[in-house]
């Protein structure tokens, strides 16, 4: 009982403290924090960007990708704490390197499959009728067609078209825009089926023939008043895309297709590693385990958003 | 005064898997300037399906509009583009919904829900629209106006929702609101408050007001005309006063049976209509209400009955003079 009566005005003081109501932000964030592997899975993900930034500072791109024969397929030492590759480069660097590159996809071929799944899935689900009929039908064949099949054949052809560009202070190879961009717009479809499914319902709610009583144009409405009750979904979609992307890039660099040399990703750090699996198993081991720590580490933020975005869905 | 609204025959329907639904049968009635018309119905009775479709906000398809006119300042409302209608809902008229909980967009802040009418039809930039913005919400009697602005829908209880649906119904001052059930959802001393509320905004803005309602009880302090529909046809039309005092027609007797009221013994009853409202798929053939009528003749099963004058400003439309037992 004694317990009782002293936690009860405690209570009554932080409530009193804390009366200005929390924004749907701030209630998303406090039930965030209350995930331990989403909170685990995001201090993974600021070490790592830490480690493709700050590392940045203790390497330069050149000494990544300084060939040097001499010191080739070195085991880890204190010279290379990762050991060097078949041409005597530091792995250590190129995992920096390759990891900016590999992050980069990621969040861009995202984006990119953001845009087209939010517009399509919208657009499908706000209007129906015809306008949902040839969309999904074209979602549909886009989903029937092999991803990988697809992305192979986009790869071969237009991996060499675009020239290579310097954008924050270094050289990429234009193979990264080519990269992006076909994995970006062979992951959209199960974004848009998820917006149009939210819009579905959500266009069946009053306020928005309450916003349509107002006059607010179609777009406006799409835009403003549908949209952002639909974010959760979208976030925690798009978070795990990001893993995806980075598993995709390195699938297709892996079979040579993928972002060109000398530019490191840790995709093509694998295919360098593939005739060396047993000789120089440091090879493949850093990058894979950058990989791996990065899906992870995402895969986990994406449950917590989940769970932190919308308590409903909790499954327990 | 002058009709500012005139509607005829207007006719809704809705395809469905097991048939048309026919939501609104050929419905006539006319608004004046400044003037309260009260619409009367159990639920399902076409109320709401006619009020949307005059403003265009039918979804088409499964809806229709089979037939019929609403006139606006003597322009038809139904024949314009979604473009033009656009200029007229939230301008010229604006609706108040039944439910503030559900009609509010949860992630959007009420001033931003408001002062977006403002800027769309009267050409107010951001700072304009939030100073009337907070105008309007103390209009409506909104306390902390300023601070309500950037709040969200679920720091308000329900009778704070509906005073900000009226702000961003009235923000263009409109000529006609029509308000769907909006006191249904709240309690009764709230209630009260919200029909102040519109009276005097009605008094202060001059805008006619379609009210709609099931409860009789409000529409007696409020309107001067009502409507009683019945399964997508007016059964009867008539000053307030002839429906509460004079009831012709057997529904609004019925309805009225089924009021409490403060001069009732305890000992007496409250009457309710034996039966359900019919299935709106496809027309009945007679009188909608005749298997639900006490008054029922042969013919009412036979012929639907016209609306007609049976005295100043009173309308039925029943075979049976219900007064004498009498057929027309």
């Amino acid at each position: 009982m004694a317990t009782v009566s002293e936690t009860l005005p405690q209570i009554a003081e932080e409530t009193l403290a804390t009366r200005e109501p929390l924004t749907p932000a701030q209630l998303a964030w406090r039930r965030f924090r209350r995930h331990k592997m989403a909170m685990f899975g995001l201090l993974l993900m600021v070490l790592l960007i830490v480690y493709v930034v700050g590392g940045a500072f203790v390497f330069d791109e050149k000494y990544a990708n300084f060939v040097n024969t001499s010191i080739k397929l070195q085991a880890p030492s204190q010279a290379h704490p990762f050991g060097t590759d078949a041409v005597g480069r530091d792995i250590l660097a190129r995992t920096i390197y390759g990891g900016q590159i590999s992050l980069i996809i990621g969040l861009a071929a995202v984006s990119v499959a953001l845009v087209a799944g939010v517009v399509i899935g919208a657009l499908s689900g706000y209007y129906g009728g015809w306008v949902d009929g040839i969309l999904m039908r074209f979602t549909e064949a886009m989903l029937n067609i092999p991803q990988l099949f697809l992305l192979i054949i986009a790869a071969k052809y237009l991996g060499d078209k675009i020239q290579n560009f310097s954008a924050f202070g270094r050289e990429f190879s234009g193979s990264v825009i080519v990269i992006i961009v076909i994995i970006g717009l062979d992951s959209w479809m199960y974004l848009a089926r998820i917006v149009r499914s939210q819009f579905l319902s959500l266009k069946e709610q009053e306020f928005v023939t309450a916003a349509r009583c107002t006059g607010t144009p179609s777009m406006a409405i799409i835009a403003y008043h549908i949209l952002p009750n639909s974010v959760a979904p979208i976030i925690v979609n798009a978070t795990l895309g990001v893993a995806n992307a980075i598993l995709t890039e390195a699938y297709i660099s892996f079979l040579g297709l993928g972002v060109r040399q000398p530019t490191a990703t840790w995709g093509n750090m694998l295919e360098d590693a593939n005739r060396y699996l047993e000789t120089a198993p440091w090879m493949w081991f850093f990058p894979g385990m950058m990989i791996l720590i990065t899906v992870l580490a995402i895969n986990f933020v994406g449950d917590g958003l989940r769970d932190a975005l919308d308590p409903r869905a909790r499954v327990e | 005064m002058p009709t500012i609204l005139q509607v005829q025959n207007l006719q809704t329907r809705f395809k469905t898997y097991d048939g048309l639904v026919y939501a609104v049968n050929g419905i006539s009635y006319d608004l004046n300037e400044g003037e309260t018309l009260g619409v009367v119905g159990e639920s399902g009775c076409g109320k709401s399906v006619s009020m949307l479709s005059i403003m265009g906000l039918i979804p088409q398809p499964p809806g229709q509009i089979a037939g019929g006119q609403a006139l606006y300042h003597g322009s038809d409302l139904l024949k314009k583009s979604d473009a033009e209608m656009r200029h007229i809902r939230g301008k010229e008229v604006a609706m108040v919904f039944q439910d503030p909980m559900t009609s509010l967009n949860p992630v959007l802040t009420i001033g931003f829900q408001i002062s977006e009418a403002l800027q769309l039809h009267m050409a107010m930039n951001a700072d304009q629209a939030r100073h009337r913005t907070i105008e309007l919400l103390e209009m409506v009697g909104m306390s902390q106006a300023d601070r309500a602005f950037d709040n969200y829908p679920h720091q308000f209880s329900g009778g704070m929702r509906q005073r900000a649906m009226i702000a961003m119904a009235i923000a263009c001052m409109p000529q006609i609101l029509i308000a769907d059930e909006p006191t249904t959802a709240l309690d009764v001393t709230i209630q009260a408050q919200i029909v102040e509320l519109v009276k005097r905004l009605r008094d202060e803005i001059g805008m006619a007001i379609i009210w709609i309602t099931h409860d009789l009880g409000i529409i007696a302090g409020l309107a001067q005309r009502v409507i009683v529909m019945y399964a997508g046809f007016i059964v009867e039309h008539a000053s307030v006063d002839e429906v509460y005092d004079n009831p012709r027609h057997p529904y609004t007797i019925s309805l009225l049976g089924a009021l409490p009221r403060v001069d009732m013994s305890r000992e007496e009853r409250l009457t309710s209509i034996p039966g359900l409202p019919p299935n709106l798929i496809g027309l009945p053939k007679g009188c909608p209400f005749a298997p639900r009528c006490r008054f029922v003749v042969d013919r009412c099963r036979q012929e639907n009955p016209p609306l007609i004058a049976v005295a100043p400003n009173h309308e039925i439309a029943c075979w049976v003079n219900v007064q004498t037992g009498d057929l027309r």
